[in-house]
């Protein structure tokens, strides 16, 4: 049996996307930007992708941009706000210390560049307090990016809250909702969001294709990619038009049935949930409450995580972990060493991430098989042994 | 595949898994806080000077286990002086290689070996030079703290 459940790295694509899509190869297979019939009908599909993403969001279609993915989105985004932050000798930036590294890497750059940075610290809970952004907002201040959902432990924050503060102060608001978008209702102008980046695979769309949503009159937009004039002339390079075909349909199948795959996939992570924290020992990350449908991450002590999700992948489970040795790194996720969790149990940790298209079949596989996995590695390791006679004492 | 064959294969079925209560010497390399501890615990035969048992216990990802593994493999039956030659580039090349970020686990695994061979020595008053000083901290590898 094989169960994939690793869709907070990526999706399937569905088929709806796959069906919008294949014209685009060999039919519409146009320049937007020319002149003739084939490049205009690319562009009039173009213009109802933008469209469906702009009804779906609730702003207008001229205040998307198409980018290559989630990251650069939120490149553009951050460079665009601290850009027009300077213009008014505005360089304080004010984000969380869970941040995507998208996100945190670019404002390392930006610090670089004589950008002050404040980063918020996670509760244990996962999620911030609007309270917490208020409080760090200064006059100085030029950005405020918070993540709508935390691409590890799934735990989702305040946006509405965080929106109408950054709203009543003046100050730019831009969340990171790569892992939201699809899976939560977003309406960016009920929630005071001024930039908001999403990526397409998350959802069962393409790879690829990101989308930016900056609201008119907000932050002018600052190029990443110099060239032709496409969008705007904010993001040069000829249209993926097949990619944000795809991601449209996607989006917009996805967006129809957000209620009915949030109860379902809930009812499957909750039984996941349920079993797993009954293995001795072992923690959920981050709260259950406030948390994408989907998502479940556990630390499980005594073991790392790299030897566990290769185990499970010879059962058929694919998973993933915030241990270093799954990252190339030497430190565990960042994100839960933020949580407050000591590095050796960070080590020990485990992301199964649902979408509707995982089985009740599939959990009860996952159930069967990870208490023995747990279990062998424990024997196996001498950090278990010294937690099991006492010369160690269990944290969790 | 990320791993070989034969990696998966002492993963999966590592040898020489488990306590030693007897053990004459027993090495601990590594940190949980880098994510790999290694401790491996030898028997002697007195007369001989051969290695006649060994165990292991590793907290660490499928190439730590697996050059545990594999270590504990290519000294058992060897007298000590020959352990303590076991390198680490042997035991990848006995692994069939190892992705390049995780070369370290064998450079812990070679130290194991070192560190219990090291505690044989110093119980029993054998004499020993500074190959025996092991872990230099210029791997790299536990740079936390």
């Amino acid at each position: 049996m094989r169960v994939y459940a690793d869709n907070a790295a990526t999706t399937a694509v569905s088929d709806t996307a796959v069906k919008a899509m294949l014209p685009c190869f060999q039919e519409f297979y146009g320049n937007p930007s020319s002149l003739h019939t084939v490049g205009q009908e690319a562009a009039e599909r173009l213009s109802l992708a933008r469209q469906v993403f702009a009804k779906r969001l609730n702003c207008d279609p001229s205040e998307i941009t198409f980018t290559s993915g989630g990251s650069e989105a939120d490149n553009q985004a951050l460079r665009s706000a601290a850009a027009a932050g300077a213009k008014k000798n505005k360089r304080h930036i004010i984000s969380t210390e869970f941040e995507h590294h998208a996100i945190l890497h670019t404002l390392e750059q930006l610090s670089k560049e004589g950008f002050e940075v404040t980063l918020l610290p996670i509760p244990k809970s996962g999620v911030i307090s609007a309270e917490q952004v208020r409080q760090a907002i200064r006059p100085d201040t030029c950005l405020v990016t918070v993540m709508f959902a935390n691409n590890e432990i799934g735990t989702i924050q305040p946006i509405p809250e965080i929106g109408a503060i950054c709203r009543e102060l003046g100050v730019p608001f831009h969340t990171d909702a790569v892992q939201a978008a699809g899976h939560l209702p977003i309406d960016v102008r009920a929630m005071n969001i001024d930039l908001l980046s999403l990526s397409a695979h998350k959802f069962h769309g393409p790879k690829g294709v990101g989308v930016l949503y900056v609201r008119r009159g907000a932050v002018s937009l600052m190029n990443v990619i110099y060239g032709g004039a496409q969008e705007r002339g904010k993001r040069a390079g000829t249209e993926n038009i097949a990619g944000i075909v795809g991601a449209s349909a996607a989006f917009d199948e996805i967006c129809d049935h957000l209620e009915e795959n949030a109860a379902k996939v809930t009812v499957l992570r909750d039984r996941l949930i349920d079993g797993l924290t009954k293995i001795p020992h072992s923690i959920l990350n981050g709260e259950q409450e406030h948390r994408l449908p989907g998502n479940v991450n556990l630390c499980f002590e005594g073991i790392e995580g790299e030897s566990l999700l290769l185990l499970l992948d010879q059962k058929g489970i694919c998973a993933s972990s915030g241990s270093a040795c799954t990252s190339g790194s030497l430190d565990p996720s960042h994100v839960l060493l933020a949580l407050g969790l000591p590095h050796e149990v960070a080590h020990g940790s485990l992301r199964l991430s649902l979408s509707e298209y995982n089985t009740a079949e599939e959990i009860d596989h996952i159930l069967a098989v990870t208490p023995g996995i747990v279990e062998y590695l424990r024997n196996i390791s001498p950090v278990w042994d010294e937690l099991e006679t006492g010369s160690l004492k269990h944290v969790i | 595949m990320l791993y070989s064959e034969k990696v998966m294969d002492h993963f999966q079925n590592p040898r020489n898994v488990g306590k030693m209560d007897d053990a004459d010497g027993v090495g601990e390399v590594g940190n949980a806080k880098c994510g790999d501890i290694m401790r491996m615990y030898i028997k002697v035969d007195k007369d001989t000077q051969t290695i006649s048992d060994v165990k292991f216990n590793t907290f660490g990802c499928g190439s730590a286990i697996a050059t545990s593994s594999m270590a504990t493999e290519m000294i058992i039956g060897k007298p000590v002086k020959e352990a303590l030659t076991l390198s680490n580039k042997a035991v990848v090349e006995a692994l069939d290689g190892l992705p390049t970020h995780k070369l370290h686990c064998s450079v812990l695994a070679e130290q194991a070996v070192k560190a219990a061979v090291k505690d044989y020595y110093d119980k029993n008053g054998i004499a020993y030079g500074d190959e025996l000083n092991i872990c230099d901290h210029e791997c790299g590898h536990c740079a936390v703290e």
